[in-house]
């Protein structure tokens, strides 16, 4: 399926939220994740299902004002 | 007294935490990771601020490294919602930043235009609300605006962080009228001047005016010098303080003389 993840389109087999973070190598990483904008916890990724056409959104800590 | 006795004895409150500097500071644009840590130790800074953006270098490990450096300043960290122009988007990036910094805290950003960056009072006062139901500590960046700040007061903002100039403008305290009406009105609840500053003056005159701290970001990592620059406004926030604990005198229209009249020798 196609989705686009931080804006950029990518096809993956990926069925859920926490699949896809490991194969992008999120797995262990300092992560916040939004599925279509909304707020996605860790404790719920592994039960994100996805869908073609999704947007997730995968943040990480950086600097700021 | 010393200035050291001083900072002891003034401790600021925010959310129940007792912070001793009154100096935030933020942790975007320094020259290096290393200028940024010799300039948050030589600020004195006990909360720094920082942000979520999008992992970039596919494996995490950039917005890792960055977490392992804020870990090594022993500060208390304050995400931001810089960016968001929607009171949904601050809430679902505050939502993202609670988990990632493992903090309730939050400085709340809801941007009306990006020219300005100026704060869009509606969004702000909603996402305010609803992040305060969700367990939030809310510290928003808002303008000087009485009514904007009656509003997040009753939306349970218990700090309020109106800015003295668009953000990295330099300018200084734009409307020192309405930042004293509104110190005025809330005399017991803390206030930080955010956004605008650009000299150690601004920060100092802001303290003497009462306000309880600043947050400075770029007039630090923009400096020739960042860490000399850190020190002189923490210098400023000090001095400012001091002199506002210590009661300044009114200015008056008239001279008056400060050697003693009688007693003038005729010659």
């Amino acid at each position: 399926m196609k989705i686009t993840v931080n804006g950029e389109a990518l096809a993956t087999d990926a069925a859920t939220l926490d699949s896809l973070c490991r194969e992008l190598g999120f797995a262990d990483a300092k992560i916040a994740t939004a599925l279509n904008g909304a707020f996605v916890p860790k404790t719920e990724r592994a039960t994100a299902a996805l869908a073609d056409g999704d947007a997730v959104e995968i943040l990480s800590p950086r600097q700021g004002g | 007294m010393t200035l050291a006795q001083t900072k002891t004895a003034d401790s600021l409150s925010i959310y129940g935490e007792t912070v001793g500097s009154r100096l935030l500071l933020g942790t975007s644009q320094y020259p290096s990771p290393d200028i940024l840590r010799r300039s948050v130790e030589a600020s004195g800074s006990e909360i720094v601020t920082v942000s979520l953006r999008r992992e970039s270098s596919g494996d995490g490990k950039a917005g890792q490294r960055f977490f392992d450096l804020l870990k090594s300043f022993g500060a208390r960290v304050l995400p931001n919602t810089a960016g968001c122009h929607t009171a949904r988007e601050a809430i679902t990036t505050a939502h993202m930043a609670r988990e990632v910094f493992e903090t309730d805290w939050i400085k709340l950003e809801v941007i009306a235009n990006d020219d300005t960056l100026q704060p869009d009072v509606y969004g702000l006062v909603d996402a305010a609300e609803k992040l305060t139901r969700d367990g939030f500590k809310v510290l928003p960046y808002c303008t000087e605006d009485l009514s904007v700040a009656q509003r997040l007061v009753g939306a349970g903002c218990q700090v309020l962080m109106p800015w003295a100039a668009p953000i990295g403008s330099a300018r200084g305290l734009m409307n020192p009228y309405g930042l004293r009406t509104l110190r005025a009105f809330y005399p017991d609840l803390p206030l930080i001047v955010d956004a605008g500053l650009g000299a150690p003056s601004h920060a100092a005159l802001a303290l003497e005016m009462g306000y309880d701290g600043v947050l400075i970001n770029t007039a630090v990592a923009k400096a020739a010098d960042s860490v000399a620059m850190a020190v002189a406004f923490a210098k400023a926030v000090e001095a400012g303080r001091l002199a506002y604990r210590s009661g300044i005198m009114p200015p008056r229209d008239m001279a008056s003389p400060s050697s003693p009249v009688a007693g003038l020798a005729l010659l």
